[in-house]
């Protein structure tokens, strides 16, 4: 069965750390990184389970900064 | 998963449009959503080279550093009367303004009125998150009754401050205009809709439809003291009980 495999590139340095696209992603699988922040100070973004990611665009479209690019692909399983 | 990072797979990316200044809105801020959406809109219409954006006094006065269009920066409240000169001048020219509620409701209601009354061939972006954002979270025309700011610490009351004011149904009911409508970009599905409609706007402007007013009901986390995340939902649960989201005109031609 062919199903949507995706992933997400964070531009961590634009990140703002304001959660909208943790909320955004209907798999739950975006967090605030842990004790790390970008030069200005903020605690950015990262995947935290990059293999369940369908590439679903969620958390990009939300994002104010435009801090998320996406891409997916049609894998065989 | 490095396979998949590649530009035949690229699904989504920040548009062009939107450079890489780092935009100075606090996290969260609606303005950065709508300013990913006019970006993304006028480099769909192909129009980079003949949009005209007229930026606010407030939180979005630093616009123009952020959409590589060409951009004439007004006095406070001015911006409609800045495009009405702009688009009279330029008729071939997408010619849009983007304001806050302080600014479009507030010192330049005049402006905005008989602009849209006038049926100038322009688009007005018209940011209400209820609240003066920029200087610090004051009470605006369009603050809701009873909500706390810095200069009604109690609420708004009507007895002292007034009742909020409904710029966005006072201009559907003006003959310029030939689209009105209000929209939100808390989430994916309203976003969606919300660049729909700065498309038809856009285009109105272009093909000299008429007026057309998008207002985008918005959150200010910081004046409102909330994270992003709790503005959202501040917003749906209080902000749309009075302002109805969706279109209130739109005139077939
Ligand atoms: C003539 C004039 N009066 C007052 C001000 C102070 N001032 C700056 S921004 C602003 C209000 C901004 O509020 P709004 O338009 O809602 O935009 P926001 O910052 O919330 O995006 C005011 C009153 C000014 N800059 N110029
Ligand atoms: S929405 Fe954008 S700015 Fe906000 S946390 Fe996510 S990537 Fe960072
Ligand atoms: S003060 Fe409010 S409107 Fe201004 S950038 Fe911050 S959140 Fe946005």
């Amino acid at each position: 069965m062919a199903k949507m495999k995706g992933t997400i590139v964070v531009n961590t340095e634009r990140c703002k750390g304001c959660s909208l696209c943790v909320v955004a992603c209907p798999l739950d699988i975006i967090a605030l990184a842990d004790k790390r922040v970008n030069r200005r100070g903020y605690r950015y973004v990262e995947q935290t389970n990059p293999e369940a990611c369908t590439g679903c665009t969620s958390c990009a479209i939300v994002c104010p900064d435009g801090c998320i690019t996406v891409y997916r692909k049609r894998v065989e399983s | 998963m490095e396979n998949i990072v590649s530009p035949e797979n690229l699904v989504y990316q920040k548009p062009t449009l939107l450079n890489d200044t780092d935009m100075h809105y606090c996290p969260g801020c609606s303005h950065g959503v709508v300013h990913k959406l006019i970006a993304e809109v006028i480099e769909e219409m192909g129009m980079e080279e003949k949009a005209i954006g007229v930026s606010p006094v407030g939180c979005a006065v630093f616009a123009y550093k952020y959409i590589d269009i060409d951009w004439q920066e007004a006095a406070h409240g001015r911006a409609p009367a800045i495009a009405t000169a702009i688009k009279r001048l330029w008729p071939d020219r997408l010619v849009f303004t983007y304001q806050g509620d302080g600014d479009l409701a507030c010192i330049g209601t005049a402006e905005t009125i008989h602009a849209l009354n006038r049926g100038e061939n322009i688009a007005i972006i018209f940011i209400n998150n209820a609240i003066y954002g920029m200087t610090g979270g004051q009470m605006a025309p369009t603050t809701l009754m009873g909500m706390k700011t810095a200069t009604c610490p109690y609420g708004r009351q009507a007895d002292l401050h007034g009742y909020p004011l409904k710029i966005t149904e006072l201009a559907a009911q003006l003959e310029g205009t030939c689209y009105v409508t209000r929209q939100s970009v808390h989430s994916v599905a309203a976003i969606r809709k919300a660049k729909r409609a700065i498309r038809q706007a856009f285009e109105n402007s272009v093909n000299r439809r008429g007026s057309s007013l998008v207002e985008i009901v918005s959150t200010c986390s910081s004046g409102w003291k909330k994270t992003p995340v709790e503005a959202n939902a501040w917003m749906e649960e209080h902000m749309f009980d009075f302002y109805h989201v969706g279109d209130l005109k739109t005139v077939e031609s």
